[in-house]
């Protein structure tokens, strides 16, 4: 067993393809999506409605307006105008102003203004609210110290059309699905494919060796290197994208284990049917990949899917940990809002497990 | 008991292609003993169900006391096997994968050197190399290495010699007859009938068939007829002839003769003087011995 995880590993860092897919493609693509993400953040039209256009309502749009971020498209005259300038699809935010702002941040302490993000492409929406309540944020602390007055702003914030931004931060856990999944049962079946192609698996075969211990020697050099892969792609969402990351990391991991060895597992499972390493590609690309991309929420919402696609996604194990990472890291959820997900996960793992090691041949 | 190995009437089909039909073969311990025969033949099939890697149709096979499909793990233990397609891993160099399988027979490469150490010396000094970088008989040293590491009973060598070239043909012959003991019964195949003589006795095999087991040399001295070399200017009329001809009892190209049997004596003489009536230049008739191919042939006749 020993020898052969050592000879496994000698395996996997000698074949530079392998390290390539295994960490290459995993940083590629974190950084693609992070990058296309912060770049979009350039000349954003956003519109006001300053209902008192008084001093600070003023200076706050000046300070705004001056950023790279932002351009003022126009300033508004009533409510109405807000959904019309919006369905155009030019303006992205819209700025409102409370009537007598200065007054009420000078004598109340408190002055009231609210931000509006089209939310129907999430992500943008959420940064774009940020940077306007850092710039606010920044105007208060100028004004607070320069004329020591104890006012603070309170920006109230409402994302129009996709209010509870649904998909916000779902890409990261969506990714690191993906890429597990990919990494993960891809490798593993390849590598088995590969023993049978090059007919290392016959002597393997005419050898006192179990089928369990070839499967666990083949399991466990991947769960490391998967493992590293997922620590990689957190630290690169943390940085990247600033992804929360306040939830409980340590159940994080663990379900990150667990998913892990359930997608090493379908990929062992995935190689017992095929012979070559071509058909395990194919297969795991396609009977994987495919499903997961599209079933498992990471793109399109499973609530906008039509039924009998709602009910098949429920047999795609990516679904259930999208929903977990989601939870433990978006939501701070703990072990009791995920059981029910983590149980499903371990069912899966034990079926492909058991299923594996009955398809696995003993003869040729 | 003296058996290493018993085949009793196995059979094999692959959907309609009957790769073995109703096999009997004894092998004694410690002889070195030869499949032979050409491709397609079954050899590979045959050793494929010595080794447990697939289940025969019909019939039994007993190896080293163990029936090769209700004993299997018993049997694996103490099994070498080399295929004929080379199968070590290529990424690992040539001690890493000696060191793989003998830990995957929970042994060790110290405890076992003896055995492997006239065949592996010679390539030890490549230890560092990658096995997918050796030459073809380096590499087949180094499958015959990793096949012996574990101290193996029956040593299996499908098609060993196939595509390597004829001196190490010749070296690997002799450390075959050098691993030759009473503890290890070697099972060779080969579809070059001259390396029959280097077996202590032969099967040959045909179209899943066996047509004869004896030694090298019975085989040859059972060959009943007076075997002729022909030779002119012109083979290649002079074979069609020579097939054709209804004084013939067998008629093949072998080299660059034609080896050619007769149906009786008088007819060997009828066919000279139809031969010398033809008029083919240089021609030339000698009485040879007949080699074991000489012998496979005549029995793939009857």
């Amino acid at each position: 067993m020993k020898d052969f995880i050592i000879k496994e590993f000698k395996q996997i860092f000698r074949d530079y393809r392998s390290m390539v897919i295994l960490f290459g493609i995993p940083i590629a693509q974190v950084l693609l999506f992070g990058f296309a993400l912060t770049m979009d953040l350039n000349d954003v039209h956003f519109a006001v409605l300053d209902k008192s256009k008084d001093e600070y309502s003023k200076k706050i749009v000046d300070k705004i307006n001056s950023s790279d971020y932002f351009i003022l498209d126009q300033n508004l005259n009533s409510e109405s105008e807000i959904t019309k300038i919006f369905e155009k699809g030019i303006v992205k935010e819209v700025i409102v102003f409370e009537s007598n702002f200065t007054e009420n941040f000078i004598k109340k302490g408190t002055a009231n203004l609210q931000i509006i993000a089209d939310a129907s492409d999430p992500n943008t929406a959420n940064m774009l609210v940020n940077y306007t309540k850092a710039i606010v944020d920044n105007f208060q602390q100028t004004i607070v110290t320069e004329n020591s007055l104890k006012g603070i702003v309170i920006p109230q914030i409402e994302f129009k059309y996709n209010s509870e931004l649904k998909s916000v931060f779902m890409f990261v856990p969506g990714i690191i699905t993906i890429i597990l999944m990919l990494v993960s049962a891809m490798m593993t079946s390849i590598s088995i494919a590969r023993e049978k192609e090059l007919g290392t698996m016959e002597i393997l075969l005419v050898s006192p060796i179990k089928p369990i211990q070839i499967i666990v020697g083949k399991v466990l050099p991947y769960v490391l290197l998967s493992f590293i892969n997922f620590m990689v792609i957190l630290i690169l969402s943390f940085w990247v994208f600033g992804m929360p990351m306040d939830g409980n990391m340590f159940l994080l991991l663990v379900e990150a284990v667990l998913y892990i060895v359930m997608s090493l597992a379908l990929g062992i499972f995935i190689s017992t049917v095929s012979n070559s390493q071509q058909t395990a590609m194919l297969l795991s690309m396609f009977a994987l990949l495919l499903p997961t991309i599209l079933l498992s929420g990471f793109i399109f919402p499973i609530e906008n899917m039509p039924q009998i696609l709602q009910i098949l996604s429920n047999i795609m194990p990516s679904k259930w940990f999208i929903i977990i990472v989601k939870s433990i890291m978006l939501k701070q959820g703990s072990f009791i809002d995920v059981w029910k997900e983590t149980l499903i996960l371990i069912s899966f793992t034990v079926f492909f497990i058991v299923l594996s090691i009955k398809k696995f041949k003993i003869r040729l | 008991m003296n058996l290493s190995v018993k085949i009793s009437n196995i059979s094999k089909k692959f959907n309609a292609t009957i790769a073995l039909n109703s096999i009997n073969c004894e092998i004694n311990k410690g002889e070195i003993f030869g499949f032979i025969g050409p491709d397609g033949a079954g050899k590979t099939t045959l050793f494929r169900i010595l080794t447990s890697l697939i289940i025969p149709d019909t019939g039994t096979a007993i190896v080293d006391g163990d029936n090769v499909v209700s004993d299997y793990k018993l049997l694996r233990n103490k099994l070498g096997y080399m295929p004929g397609r080379f199968s070590l891993y290529q990424d690992l160099t040539v001690e890493e994968n000696l060191k793989f399988f003998a830990g995957v027979f929970k042994t060790s490469i110290k405890e076992n050197y003896h055995l492997i150490e006239p065949i592996y010396k010679q390539i030890e000094p490549f230890k560092n190399r990658r096995a997918g970088k050796l030459s073809g008989g380096m590499k087949q040293k180094l499958a015959l290495s990793c096949a012996l590491i574990h101290k193996p009973n029956v040593l299996f060598l499908d098609e060993p010699t196939t595509g390597v070239d004829a001196v190490s043909r010749k070296e690997f012959w002799e450390m075959l007859k050098h691993l030759k003991s009473n503890e290890l019964t070697i099972v060779v195949s080969t579809p070059y009938m001259d390396e029959a003589a280097q077996c202590d006795r032969v099967a040959l095999i045909q179209k899943g068939e066996i047509l004869d087991i004896n030694t090298p040399q019975n085989i040859v001295n059972s060959f009943s007829h007076k075997l002729f070399a022909l030779k002119c200017d012109n083979m290649y009329e002079l074979n069609i002839e020579s097939q054709t001809n209804k004084n013939t009892h067998s008629a093949y190209l072998f080299g660059e003769t034609i080896h050619w049997v007769a149906k009786s004596e008088e007819c060997k003489m009828n066919f000279i003087s139809e031969i010398n009536a033809k008029n083919f230049k240089n021609f030339e008739i000698l009485q040879i011995q007949p080699s074991i191919e000489d012998c496979f042939m005549e029995l793939m006749t009857k």
